[in-house]
């Protein structure tokens, strides 16, 4: 059993410490990421609903908070999140049926979900700030 | 589970700088920066250095490191064999990517080399982990053929077409560059099979021939087992032979699917 011990006291090799990391790599542990991002950013919408349902003088705390510039920059970090995921989403329908499995190609969907996540955020909040009475 | 930082016992310190003798090069020097553990002393890894004059070996890492242990420095121990990429034993992490030593060139890297062992493994010694549970894994696919049929006179056949679906699936020399590059096996090594087993497990389940296809599925069928790949590609990033377990992994998934409807 010497053996069996000493085994035991073998050193882990080092993993994340020297790992080089790739875009498809980046972009899986963002998808982790921004879901729980996603179910944080319900918890505001369902919070927004709470203050709606509350009456108006907690409202007005709330949009106060959400209109600030620390809550907007709240917001659109969950518009980026929500963006980012639905394109992973649809990478995934698209994983599902098998195809995009090249390195090269796998690469070039990765870069593309994070310029999409980022530009569709402020796609979105470009095209809220046309609706009458929407201060973005 | 998933720890983001290594035991105690396995943080590296900095080693030994070896310098290449003065006015003795004649080609440009290359620096190495290599993962040192010595089973016999009890200490830390370490990273040592070395610097080496690339007009002395060949233009491979593993020249470089058969050059070190020649020349420089014979405690580095490292595993090697067929040195033309067919073996898979010099399999190791060379500048913070898993490849094989031996078809990586020495051009390839800018600056100094990072050369460590495959990534989340027990260290034996120096460069050459532990791979007993990934041969196990390798064991549990059962990598064969397996037949109900009675045997036929000569040799089970099989149709080109058919043959073709085993292409770059075969070519596997399991090296161990891919499972040990993936987060998923780093943190579930023990219930996760890791792309190389599964790419391996594709391999028979695709076999024409092969008539266990339906006991392999059931055996698969389990949330860690086949499951836990969750598409982050490493593994087809690093192949050194170019093979994709990643796409075999899917393909696994689809075959699942498609039995039950």
């Amino acid at each position: 059993m010497a053996n069996q011990v000493e085994a035991d006291k073998r050193p882990l090799s080092p993993h994340l410490q020297v790992w080089k990391f790739h875009p498809t790599m980046l972009t899986s542990i963002m998808q982790r990421i921004t879901g729980v991002g996603n179910a944080l950013g319900v918890a505001i919408v369902v919070g927004w609903l709470f203050a709606i349902a509350s009456g108006g003088d907690i409202y007005r705390c709330y949009d106060v908070f959400f209109t600030s510039i620390f809550g907007k920059i709240i917001l659109f970090g969950f518009t980026v999140s929500v963006m980012y995921h639905l394109a992973q989403g649809v990478r995934f329908l698209f994983w599902d049926m098998g195809k995009g499995f090249t390195p090269a190609v796998a690469n070039f969907w990765s870069y593309f979900t994070i310029a999409f996540g980022v530009l569709g955020a402020v796609g979105v909040w470009f095209f809220a700030g046309l609706i009458p009475g929407v201060a973005v | 589970m998933v720890q983001l930082t290594l035991p105690k016992n396995s943080k590296i310190k900095t080693g030994k700088t070896w310098s290449a003798p003065e006015g003795s090069s004649s080609g440009p020097l290359r620096t190495f920066r290599v993962y040192r553990f010595d089973p016999d002393n009890g200490e830390n890894p370490r990273w040592d250095t070395y610097n080496v004059d690339t007009s002395k070996f060949g233009p491979m890492i593993l020249d470089a490191l058969i050059y070190i242990k020649n020349e420089v420095d014979p405690t580095l121990a490292f595993r090697r064999s067929c040195r033309e990429g067919v073996c898979g034993s010099c399999a190791m992490n060379i500048g913070g990517r898993n490849t094989i030593a031996c078809t990586k060139g020495v051009d390839e890297f800018k600056g100094a080399i990072t050369i460590s062992p495959l990534p989340h493994q027990p260290v034996i010694k120096d460069l050459v982990p532990d791979l007993s549970q990934f041969y196990a894994q390798h064991a549990y696919v059962a990598p064969y053929l397996q037949t109900t049929t009675p045997e036929p006179q000569k040799e089970w056949k099989q149709t080109p077409q058919d043959r073709e679906k085993l292409d770059g699936l075969y070519e596997c020399i399991m090296c161990a560059s891919c499972s040990t590059s993936c987060p998923s096996y780093w943190w579930n090594g023990d219930k996760y099979l890791g792309p190389a087993a599964l790419l391996q497990a594709y391999r028979w389940l695709i076999d024409s021939r092969d008539e266990a296809t339906g006991d392999r599925l059931d055996d698969l069928e389990d949330p860690f087992k086949l499951y836990r790949c969750h598409t982050i590609m490493n593994c087809a990033q690093v192949c050194p032979k170019g093979l994709n377990p990643a796409e075999a992994i899917a393909s696994i998934k689809t075959m699942m699917v498609e039995r039950r409807v």
